[in-house]
């Protein structure tokens, strides 16, 4: 992601991407950005888990083991690599089992949210007028009321058997989650809409839909990527907080927020078990940096200015050369012989 | 280019080249390049750029987008952002005491000696750099739009720069004065208190002026001053802005891809082309008579309604991609009377000597080996002959070929 | 003036649709949850308390259209009536509610506002240093933005409460020595059974305001009228303040999303404290299927959250005088 500035008239605006002629669009190269890089391991190792995770459990992580840890208790060893619940589930298979209805909560209502915002961020933004006004102000609307307390009465009347369906938790979450998503795209349509080559499609006759989905949304690759991992980490943090309370149950799997409900329920936290309620929490956290960290590297290539160490100062520091940039004094690195002595030519004489 | 000895005396007290402006030396750059980004691929901005302000004078900076015209200037006050680092060069600023600039015109050339303070502006303290920023001097950002405090009344901007320098002054001083530079360009003082989106842009323009020439500097940057407003309102800021330099008295390094308005009112062009400076001559005399076949394609060029995109007759192409300069002389691949030496060598950076004056010129052409075309060896206009700048907006004068021999006339 | 108008419009709509939301969600609902826990209910509850409740949700002797039912949800509304709760002896829901928001709103406001503050003054100097240690530590608060606030709360407790006993790790204030009021026993009692639960939301919402304000300040830096600061020789606290002025603006117009986030979080922040607060309450009616305190709950703590966002407009509005353009 080499983006370098040739002078200030050509410093890159806030988002070359949309910007930039498509064919010329800088390809994002994953290996440059590392926080991405180690996002997407960390991401991957999840995803992996959530596919295999309830084959690969040690236990049925329902069944009722009986507690025979060493000293009689149900701390970690033995056969239990993280222990037992009071009850004796084995807890290493519950977050094993658990990281699949995890995910699957997380992604399917990131896909719901951003394809909810795509719809009607781009429409809002291509169309304007009447319909932007009416889409914005729903949108608005949404993105004003408070998510979690409305999940939590919804989730109240349905039952928690029947909110923990995968499908019904993701509706609801993603009914809530759109609004952010289709405010930043709507403004991004926006600024769009008056370019040349969408400007083209509209004089050569393509319909609305089309250029929607063939002229602006590849242009908004990055920004839909961001606004898809911001509502899989909301969707994360809310499933979980829906499960901890109870809210919504995972059925016959566990998640790992009704992991930490059961904890808390059974005062593990007062009794010192920490290997009952540590383990899923980290699990949630690390999943939920992992997204963040991709979202960093997005942002960092939507607007390079966001790097952390800046370009002089990246490449001074491999040449060997200290130099921290500061406003108002550009730094001096003299390091190239001045050139020659001036040929002084007499063309002609002054009369 | 000499290897600047140390700035102990300005090398050049007091011009006698007859034709230039006189004055004593205000900056002096000396095989300045400013690269973007270190390490593996630099992008040379600028390359070996010498360059002499005068007192008084007003040097118009013109070049192509990405000429590295911007990026001299900046770097020349230390403005340059991240990732611009100055790599090779000198740059010193003349601080004269104020007051003690006379105006050449007047034919009254002081020879008491007055010294004035030498200023390395790469090298020397960041407290000195700060202390001769804006007091002597300032920079006309390109937007005012942009480089006015959007949450801040102008008045408040105004005295917030007066009281960084002015300890001294009271409040009341500093409103007192804040109203004076408003009323210099033209502004109601009453507009003290608003805000700059207030403003309509030829307004903003005019406050940025102001608050550029707050503290009586000697040398103006402006970069751009003119190019986001329309015709009428470009052209009486542009007025407005000569009158106030005859009455402050202050040097101006004016950049603009706009040839035909430096014609106007630069005493001196220079032209920069991926990141050299190619041409440097009083502003008729490289009109008239171009040495360099870039400044020869620009006189000749099309006045450009949008950006800064030039199209020149006659030369094809446009200016490379300053990550990948050609070798040899940067314009080799567009000049037509491009030779094999070209492609390969950098040319020497000359000095001229004609009827005009001295300038600089960056081309192989005119090393004295090489035989010079026609259309690059015109006469230049006599020096001192009261002859009437061309006026504004008269683009692509056509230039009448001489020969060398006509030239020896002298005569126009 | 007209910008207020129109944002006193917007949030009056946005109450119309929190109200008609919440008038919708238990009849949304396949199978009438509702209806089946009346029915529980005919033996245990009051005659009174059964016929209003049948009331509020259209049922039995009752029985009415939906717009009927609506029209009688906002008269209920309009005279400040939220209807009974079943699980807390058929007390009124507005009381309830009166007895808990306090507690909630003091916390949640208070925690917010420290945490403004420190993110953004942390955000400016990880922005203004660039390239120091500061900016080192962004991706580290990524994982304490990325960790759910109960599990945050529960290790707070472990470690300041379980462990090293600084803080009560439950409830707001102690029961048995302390009486509700203003005195000092009573509030400094509160303070420190606040502490965990303020610093588990300070903790877990900070670092949302730090890069938000870092990332401000990075952009807001290359503009330049902070250019023309620093080359003006304005003294560096100055030319650090242009910036920041600034860059806060983007920082309380995101204020809205950030409340939505904050205040689900204090809602579990609270459950693992007990924190006597409205989410605990929450929790409790959502357990004993007290539908109408479920309702009257969910419809206060939107319409707190409006006003909330409605103040963030009015501090934007006064700090960016753009806004106040009159067309």
């Amino acid at each position: 992601m080499e983006i370098v500035d040739v002078s200030k008239e050509q410093v890159p605006p806030l988002t070359p991407l949309a910007a930039a002629p498509r064919k010329r669009r800088p390809k994002l190269r994953i290996t440059k950005s590392k926080k991405m890089l180690a996002g997407l391991v960390i991401l991957g190792f999840f995803v992996v888990m959530g596919v295999i995770g309830p084959w690969v459990a040690p236990y049925d992580p329902n069944a009722l083991g009986d507690l025979t840890g060493p000293g009689g208790t149900q701390s970690p060893g033995g056969h239990h690599l993280l222990g037992q619940t009071t009850i004796g589930n084995d807890i290493f298979s519950q977050l094993v089992a658990g990281t699949r209805p995890t995910i699957e909560v997380a992604f399917l209502s990131g896909v719901i949210a951003t394809a909810l915002a795509i719809i009607i961020g781009i429409t809002a933004g291509y169309m304007g007028g009447l319909v932007d006004e009416v889409l914005s102000l729903t949108a608005n609307i949404f993105l004003v009321l408070p998510a979690l307390p409305l999940l939590i009465a919804v989730g109240a009347f349905l039952g928690p058997d029947r909110a923990g369906s995968p499908w019904v938790v993701s509706l609801i979450i993603a009914a809530t989650g759109w609004a952010w998503g289709a405010r930043v795209m709507r403004a991004q349509a926006m600024s769009m809409r008056n370019r040349d080559f969408v400007e083209a499609a509209r004089i050569g006759g393509e319909s609305t839909s089309r250029i929607i989905l063939a002229e602006i949304m590849p242009n908004l690759s990055a920004v839909i990527a961001s606004s898809f991992l911001f509502t899989t980490l909301y969707a994360i943090g809310t499933y979980v907080g829906l499960g901890f309370l109870n809210v919504v149950s995972a059925g016959p799997h566990y998640n790992w927020g009704t992991m930490l409900f059961d904890a808390t329920s059974s005062s593990a936290v007062e009794a010192g078990a920490w290997w009952w309620y540590v383990p899923p929490g980290l699990a949630i956290a690390i999943l939920g940096m992992s997204l963040a960290l991709i979202n960093f590297g997005i942002d960092e290539y939507i607007n390079p200015r966001l790097r952390v160490a800046t370009g002089a100062g990246k490449a001074a520091k491999a040449a060997g050369v200290k130099l921290r940039p500061q406003l108002g004094f550009t730094p001096v690195v003299r390091k190239r012989a001045v050139a020659t002595v001036p040929t002084i030519v007499q063309l002609e004489e002054a009369p | 280019m000499s290897v600047a000895q140390g700035p102990a005396t300005p090398s050049l007290p007091i011009s006698s080249v007859p034709g230039e402006p006189v004055g004593e030396t205000l900056l002096e750059i000396r095989g300045l390049s400013v690269d973007y980004g270190m390490g593996n691929q630099p992008v040379h901005a600028v390359d070996d750029v010498d360059l002499v302000i005068r007192r008084g004078e007003v040097v118009g900076l013109a070049g192509e987008s990405g000429s590295g015209k911007s990026t001299l200037a900046y770097a020349i006050a230390r403005l340059l952002r991240d990732p611009g680092v100055i790599t090779a060069g000198e740059a010193y600023f003349y601080d004269w005491p104020k007051g003690s600039y006379q105006d050449a015109g007047s034919g009254q050339v002081r020879k008491t000696a007055v010294q004035p303070r030498v200023v390395d502006l790469l090298t020397d303290d960041k407290r000195v750099i700060r202390s001769v920023r804006w007091s002597e001097i300032a920079v006309v950002f390109q937007s005012a739009l942009d480089a006015l405090n959007p949450v801040l009344r102008i008045g408040r901007l105004i005295d917030d720069v007066l009281k960084a320098h002015e300890k001294d002054m009271s409040k009341d001083e500093r409103v007192a004065r804040a109203k004076e530079l408003l009323g210099i360009v033209g502004i109601s003082p009453d507009r003290l208190n608003s805000y700059p989106h207030e403003l309509s842009g030829g307004m903003r323009q005019r406050v940025m002026i102001a608050v550029a020439v707050a503290l009586q500097p000697s040398l103006l940057i402006m970069d751009e001053p003119t190019t986001a407003l329309d015709v009428v309102i470009q052209r009486e800021i542009l007025e407005e802005l000569m009158d106030l330099r005859e009455r402050l008295g202050f040097s101006i390094l004016f950049i603009t891809h706009d040839l035909s308005l430096l014609i106007e009112i630069a005493d001196t062009i220079a032209v920069m082309y991926a990141g050299k400076l190619v041409e440097k001559a009083p502003a008729k005399a490289l009109f008239r008579a171009p040495r360099h076949p870039y400044t020869y394609g620009l006189t000749k060029s099309f006045p450009s309604l949008h950006g800064d995109k030039v199209v020149m007759v006659g030369i094809e192409g446009s200016p490379p991609d300053l990550r990948k300069v050609p070798s040899g002389c940067p314009f080799h691949p567009r000049c037509p009377w491009a030779m094999d030496i070209c492609t390969t060598t950098v040319p020497p950076a000359l000095e001229l000597h004609d009827v005009s004056g001295s300038r600089q010129v960056l081309c192989w052409l005119q090393d004295g080996a090489h035989e010079v075309p026609p259309e690059l060896a015109l006469v230049p206009p006599v020096a001192g002959t009261e002859e009437a700048r061309p006026s504004m907006r008269v683009h692509g004068t056509p230039v009448h070929a001489r020969t060398i021999d006509e030239g020896t006339t002298g005569e126009h | 003036m007209r910008i207020f108008i129109r944002r006193i419009g917007f949030y009056l709509l946005a109450a119309v649709a929190a109200v008609t939301l919440d008038f919708f969600i238990p009849r949304m609902v396949p199978g009438d949850p509702v209806l089946t826990a009346l029915a529980g209910l005919k033996g245990s509850a009051t005659p009174g308390a059964l016929a209003a409740l049948q009331a509020q949700y259209g049922e039995g002797a009752n029985h009415a259209g939906l717009w009927h039912q609506y029209a009688h949800f906002w008269n209920m509304l309009l005279h400040g009536d939220l209807g009974l709760s079943l699980s807390l002896g058929n007390t009124k829901v507005t009381t309830i509610i009166g007895q808990h928001i306090w507690w909630t709103v003091i916390l949640v406001g208070l925690a917010t506002v420290i945490s403004f503050v420190v993110g953004t003054l942390i955000g400016t100097l990880a922005a203004w240093r660039r390239g120091s240690w500061i900016e080192s530590l962004l991706p580290l608060t990524t994982f304490l933005q990325a960790m759910p606030y109960f599990f945050f709360a529960t290790l707070l407790v472990l470690l300041f409460a379980v462990q090293l006993n600084w803080f009560p790790a439950q409830g707001g204030y102690d029961t048995f020595s302390s009486t509700v009021g203003l005195n000092w026993a009573f509030v400094s009692d509160a303070l420190s059974h606040a502490v965990l639960p303020a610093l588990t939301i300070v903790g877990a919402s900070l670092a949302g305001w730090i890069i938000g304000m870092r990332n401000q300040v990075v952009t807001v830096a290359d503009e330049d009228y902070v250019l023309l600061a620093e080359a003006a020789g304005l003294p560096r606290r100055r030319v650090v303040w242009y910036a920041m002025r600034n860059a806060i603006l983007p920082q309380i117009s995101s204020f809205a999303l950030a409340l939505s986030f904050v205040v689900g979080g204090s809602l579990l922040t609270e459950i693992v404290f007990s924190y006597p607060g409205i989410g605990f309450i929450l929790l409790s009616a959502v357990k004993s299927l007290d539908y109408s305190l479920v309702q009257g709950i969910f419809l206060v703590i939107t319409l707190v959250v409006l006003a909330a966002n409605f103040i963030a407009d009015i501090v934007y509005v006064a700090l960016d005088p753009r806004t106040r353009q009159e067309a």
